[in-house]
């Protein structure tokens, strides 16, 4: 069951542009322990040339969720109970696995946190950008070879020609990140994922890497899915933001609508726990207690048992994730409230 | 003007790079940390901030003494660290205390918290008689907020926080003066790293703790610390207040960290000043001549390349950087408190 679906979900009235839609999508993990509902309905979308950024902290479901958009969920243990992931309106998750992997590198690319496990350690950078253009494209060895030299240089990896025999190990963590992003986009997809890409580096090499990917997405246009638990890198590069708590999205928001007034009350949270560069704060705001269990999600709102605005409604009642105007949606019995404060 | 509870003089730590397997032959020497000096106040909070490999782990180690230093010095209230032994070092041993960074790999998974928070009474135990010694146990838990009732619960049982909790809780159970915490909140959540923060300050105020904080994070470092210490490649380039480094930092390489920073508030994605530094940092088998950053630095001059740049205060500026053209600079976006 979708809680809430895009206009003219059909196909029909869809605005064009919209290229990925996840709707009311749910994932539970079935292990030994019992089952852990790991996706409880998760509905989002991303567009041509915008970036959305999915913010959430660690085991809130975002790499299950991307890794289901790409069709990599470890099954078993992972099962998808319900939803739909569309492709230009098409659900993917009824399609064949060879319609699945045409779309994938070409419709959908993903980049990871770990750049050293997801580049093979036994084949050098290049050979394995080139083998892309060689399957897919059917080029030939050499035209193969000058594309991915082409690519090497397009992520600013001083002297690509040279580097492209390089095996992975021989590069530092922010060129490798480059050569993942490179391979990444080879095939000009429409859509890339980006699964904390700059998580495991150093800041300086961060920012290099972030501007990189904007500049790639502007130029291409792609609809660009950023994934991260960093309140600082979405400041910087989103366009719109959706956060994820136990599993479901709890804000949908704008960049500077939800940095201004937070419709939900773990969004709230998260922006007053940051310690702020330019603010010598006093003590932290702090969110109370931990994330719960998802073998034992909290009955009503997941968040309730942490959340200081609880009501008795909120243990009986999921909130469902509503509009509430300008691209703005909230999973809180109290949104309005919470918006309409001064 | 406070006592310095430690002094730590032209610190030099190298660890040898060796090839061959049966006959070892030393190659080179990784310079981890290459002639820093400072002092640590009673009472205060000294942040070291720098990217990964620059020496900070390395220097908590030294400190520790957990290794010897390649050369110069670690006062501990005026003693050399790595000449005390006998009664003299296991009074060293309680006074200085560390937390590190993983949560997850720290503890030993096989004792339970009880043991693992008393286990520094078996070692001192003219600390806690050995009848009371539950009691304190049940004492620290809870001043670090987890129930005392979990005594008998094992560290898996906990979550990052929890694990961290912990860990701060050993590390007090000896009452130490001083405590160095390597990247102690750098694995956790932001929710959870703001209780964890709050807890340090909380400890801190109630039993006059001095801390050697130690994080690549520059807002949490911020957040916590009197004074800030940045490196880069074993060097140390930059000290002042925390106001001196984040509102009028001199050293470029300060600079640009600061600048790459983000900024939790996309209303300053325009106003803020972007330094990109071009590269990766060098290696600390052979970092470069004169000044290290010289080969990322937009402002390197041939000088740089010859003469090693002093950490000292130089005109126009008050605070010591290591920079032969070190100037002011302003660099983080301000915003409206929300
Ligand atoms: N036991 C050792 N033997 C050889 N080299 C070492 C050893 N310990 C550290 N190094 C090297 O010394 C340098 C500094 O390491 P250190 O662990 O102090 O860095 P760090 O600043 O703590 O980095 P991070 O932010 O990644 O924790 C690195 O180049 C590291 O590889
Ligand atoms: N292969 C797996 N088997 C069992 N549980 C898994 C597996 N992969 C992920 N999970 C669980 O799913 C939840 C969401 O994980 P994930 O999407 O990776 O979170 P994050 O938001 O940090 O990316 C977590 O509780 C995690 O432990
Ligand atoms: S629904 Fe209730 S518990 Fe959930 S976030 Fe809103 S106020 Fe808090
Ligand atoms: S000494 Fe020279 S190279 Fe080093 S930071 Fe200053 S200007 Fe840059
Ligand atoms: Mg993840
Ligand atoms: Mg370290």
């Amino acid at each position: 069951m979708s809680e809430q679906s895009a206009p003219g979900a059909d196909g029909s009235g869809r605005p064009s542009g919209r290229l990925l839609e996840v709707d009311g999508l749910r994932v539970e993990f079935r292990t030994r322990d019992g089952v852990a509902k790991v996706i409880n309905g998760v509905t989002y979308h991303v567009d041509a040339g915008e970036t959305l950024a999915v913010l959430g902290e660690s085991g809130s479901g975002k790499s299950v969720t991307a890794q289901t958009i790409m069709g990599i969920l470890d099954t078993p243990p992972g099962f998808v109970t319900g939803g739909q992931v569309r492709f230009h309106g098409k659900d993917m998750l009824k399609m064949s696995a060879e319609q699945r992997r045409r779309i994938r590198g070409e419709g959908i690319a993903m980049i990871f946190q770990d750049s050293l496990s997801a580049l093979n350690p036994v084949f050098t950078v290049g050979f394995q950008i080139a083998e892309q253009f060689r399957i897919r494209r059917g080029l030939s060895r050499s035209d193969a070879k000058k594309r991915a030299i082409e690519m090497l240089d397009q992520v600013k990896i001083p002297n690509a020609k040279g580097r492209y025999s390089n095996y992975p190990h021989q590069f530092s963590g922010g060129m490798r990140q480059r050569a993942m992003i490179a391979m990444s986009l080879a095939l000009d997809p429409e859509v890339l994922i980006a699964d904390e890409p700059t998580t495991a580096l150093d800041v300086t090499v961060q920012a290099q890497i972030m501007d990189l990917l904007g500049e790639l997405q502007r130029e291409r246009q792609m609809g660009m899915i950023l994934i991260t638990h960093d309140l600082g890198v979405v400041a910087d590069v989103a366009d719109r933001i959706a956060v994820m708590y136990a599993g479901r999205i709890v804000e949908e928001a704008d960049v500077y609508d939800l940095y201004a007034k937070p419709a939900h009350p773990y969004t709230l949270g998260l922006l007053n726990s940051i310690p702020r560069m330019d603010e010598k704060g006093q003590e932290l705001r702090t969110i109370k207690g931990l994330p719960p269990n998802l073998m034992n999600i909290p009955p009503g709102c997941a968040f309730n048992p942490r959340c200081p605005m609880a009501q008795p409604v909120c243990r009986e009642k999921v909130p469902p994730l509503l509009q509430l105007g300008r691209g703005r949606a909230s999973a809180c019995h109290f949104a309005e409230e919470l918006v309409n404060r001064d | 003007m406070t006592e310095n509870i430690i002094e730590v003089r032209d610190l030099v730590k190298h660890y040898p790079v060796t090839r061959g397997v049966v006959f070892k032959k030393t190659i080179g020497h990784v310079k981890a940390v290459d002639g820093v000096s400072f002092d640590l106040k009673a009472g205060e909070t000294l942040g070291v901030v720098g990217e990964s490999g620059c020496g900070k782990s390395t220097l908590a180690r030294v400190l520790m003494n957990l290794e010897k230093p390649t050369a110069g010095q670690v006062l501990y209230k005026g003693q050399d660290i790595s000449k005390l032994s006998g009664g003299a070092l296991r009074r060293l041993r309680r006074q200085i205390q560390l937390v590190m960074q993983d949560p997850y790999t720290s503890l030993n998974p096989r004792m339970t918290v009880g043991d693992l928070i008393g286990e520094p009474f078996e070692i001192h135990p003219e600390v806690a008689p050995r009848r009371s010694r539950r009691d304190k146990v049940k004492e620290l838990l809870d001043l670090v907020g987890l129930n005392p009732e979990h005594i008998n619960r094992y560290p898996h049982q906990f979550s990052g926080g929890q694990r961290q909790r912990i860990g701060i809780a050993r590390a007090l159970a000896l009452r130490p003066e001083v405590i160095v915490c390597d990247e102690p909140v750098s694995a956790l959540d932001v929710s959870i790293q703001a209780q964890v923060m709050n807890l340090l300050e909380k400890l801190q105020a109630e039993f006059g703790l001095s801390y050697v904080f130690i994080a690549h994070d520059l807002s949490v470092v911020r957040h916590l610390s009197d004074r800030v210490a940045v490196m880069y490649l074993g060097k140390m380039v930059e000290v002042g207040t925390e106001d001196e480094i984040y509102e009028r930092p001199t050293h470029p390489y300060t600079q640009a960290l600061l600048s790459a920073v983000p900024v939790p508030d996309p209303t300053v994605r325009e106003s803020k000043a972007i330094i990109r530094l071009q590269g990766d940092v060098p290696s600390p088998v052979s970092p470069p001549s004169g000044c290290r950053f010289r080969t990322r630095c937009w402002k390197a001059q041939d000088v740089c390349a010859q003469e090693v740049p002093l950490l000292q205060i130089r005109p126009g500026s008050d605070h010591p950087s290591a920079c032969h053209f070190a100037e002011k600079r302003e660099i983080v976006a301000t915003h409206e408190a929300a």
